[in-house]
């Protein structure tokens, strides 16, 4: 049995909140400077520059890389050796997102109530996912989720006679009628299996997953190959001016699912995909 | 086609854009988000004024990071312009011309553009800490309570935007990507 100080997991979200708000992971950035290499529209190719410009300037100068610093998802993979002391674990993460959002220098951007509205005033509360595995330590991760991509999001509950057939033209409506809205060249999240709620967290995780990594199983490798190059033969573009870069990755997650169903999930998010992880 | 335009966006200079363009902004703009909107459009339905001029001016759909020690601004780039669908024919019915932000607008607010000489100016979603280099003031002028979503005055020079959408509906998402499908092809 492992003792950790929940104060502690406040100090770490704190920091990551505002290490990832601030600086792009490189494998994304390696991805959008990839497609600026290919690119040959001019307007594409001066996009995709500002885009590059925009998170250097965010990384050397320590600031927003854009201005929805997004609600904060936060992952715990906590080992079932932990034990966590001194406090409430929920208020520990929901006070490391008060402080880094505070001190950070970051948008608040969450309302108390999804009708009544109201900004709770210090982007609390954390969107809070805990999973439980073997071992003594604990994995943080924090997300910070902008809306514009966010609200492009879908999910749909597919019967089995849909088949891959049905995945595939789901995945090309999502991105297509996002068009411009997601801020292109965008990352998309593929959750397909599990239940409504678990099809949706897997395509969440999806967007985690490092650009360039692809699924275990090569039937899925193979699908995020192709759906990204068809994605990209759409002609959306960067910001949706016309061009070859509209994704800049695409990531597929699986689980088993009911024998009456196969739901599936399209989580979009920018090309400011941002993310980050500390273990203790 | 480049274009270097000083503030307010008057008729006139209005109707000399056009989708695609490349613009580079200079003077006083006004932000405002969906919030902000809203609230604008219930003082205009009471019959009350705005806080801000309307004429001829650009609002720009942003809700910025708070600024740190020795900054203007935080980082500023556009929001989702259709959020602001519902309210943007109001506005540009009291003089307001220019919107500026990312993503689809609906066939009235395009209607409206039509009606009231209105241009619909693009600002790279995502690019918000290089746009912030380009605010050189700003200023709260009022809803304070909503925090990002407050109305601020900023004074922006060569603020680098596309023309989405002129005044006669040309649209560069549809003319941009046409093209280069139709040159790949």
């Amino acid at each position: 049995m492992r003792e950790i100080q929940v104060s502690t997991l406040t100090d770490v979200v704190e920091r990551l909140c505002i290490e990832a708000n601030t600086h792009l992971p490189g494998d994304v950035r390696c991805a959008i400077e990839g497609c600026r290499a290919v690119e040959d529209g001019s307007i594409a190719k001066g996009i995709l520059d500002d885009i590059i410009e925009n998170y250097t300037i965010a990384d050397t100068e320590n600031v927003p890389i854009c201005q929805d610093t997004g609600v904060a998802c936060v992952f715990l993979e906590i080992g079932q050796d932990v034990h966590f002391v001194g406090g409430d674990l929920t208020e520990a993460v929901n006070e490391g997102v008060r402080r880094g959002y505070t001190n950070g220098y970051l948008r608040k951007s969450v309302v108390a109530d999804p009708v009544r509205r109201g900004n709770t005033g210090d982007n609390t509360p954390a969107m809070l996912y805990t999973e439980i595995v073997p071992g003594e330590s604990v994995k943080i991760t924090v997300g910070p989720k902008g809306f514009g991509s966010e609200n492009m999001s879908q999910i749909r509950m597919f019967k089995p006679s849909a088949g891959l057939q049905g995945i595939k033209d789901f995945i090309i409506e999502a991105v297509e009628t996002a068009g411009p809205n997601p801020c292109p060249p965008i990352v998309i999240g593929v959750g397909i299996g599990g239940t409504f709620d678990k099809a949706a967290l897997l395509a969440k995780k999806a967007l985690m997953r490092p650009l360039g990594s692809h699924h275990p199983d090569p039937f899925y490798a193979e699908l995020e190959e192709e759906m990204l190059e068809k994605v990209n033969a759409l002609g959306i573009g960067p910001q949706g001016f016309g061009g070859k870069t509209t994704a800049i990755g695409l990531n597929i997650e699986t689980m088993a699912t009911h024998i009456a169903g196969m739901p599936c999930a399209i989580n979009i998010n920018c090309h400011v995909t941002r993310h980050c992880s500390e273990v203790l | 086609m480049e274009k270097h335009i000083t503030l307010p966006l008057t008729e006139e200079v209005a109707k000399t854009l056009r989708a695609g363009d490349r613009v580079y902004l200079t003077g006083t703009i006004y932000t405002s988000r969906d919030a902000g909107h809203k609230r604008m459009c219930e003082a205009l339905a009471r019959g009350e004024e705005l806080p801000f001029d309307p004429t001829d001016a650009v609002i720009y759909y942003v809700g910025p990071t708070p600024a740190k020690p020795g900054q203007v601004i935080g980082s500023a780039g556009p929001t989702t312009a259709g959020r602001m669908d519902a309210y943007a024919p109001t506005m540009m019915s009291v003089g307001a011309r220019g919107m500026i932000g990312k993503g689809y607008r609906l066939p009235e607010v395009v209607d409206a553009m039509k009606k009231y000489t209105g241009v619909y100016f693009g600002a790279i979603g995502g690019a918000g800490a290089l746009l912030a280099k380009r605010i050189k003031s700003a200023e709260l002028i009022d809803y304070e309570d909503l925090g990002a979503e407050a109305l601020r005055k900023l004074y922006v020079e060569d603020m680098p935007l596309l023309v989405i959408i002129d005044c006669e509906g040309n649209n560069l998402y549809e003319e941009g990507r046409a093209k280069y499908l139709a040159q790949r092809n």
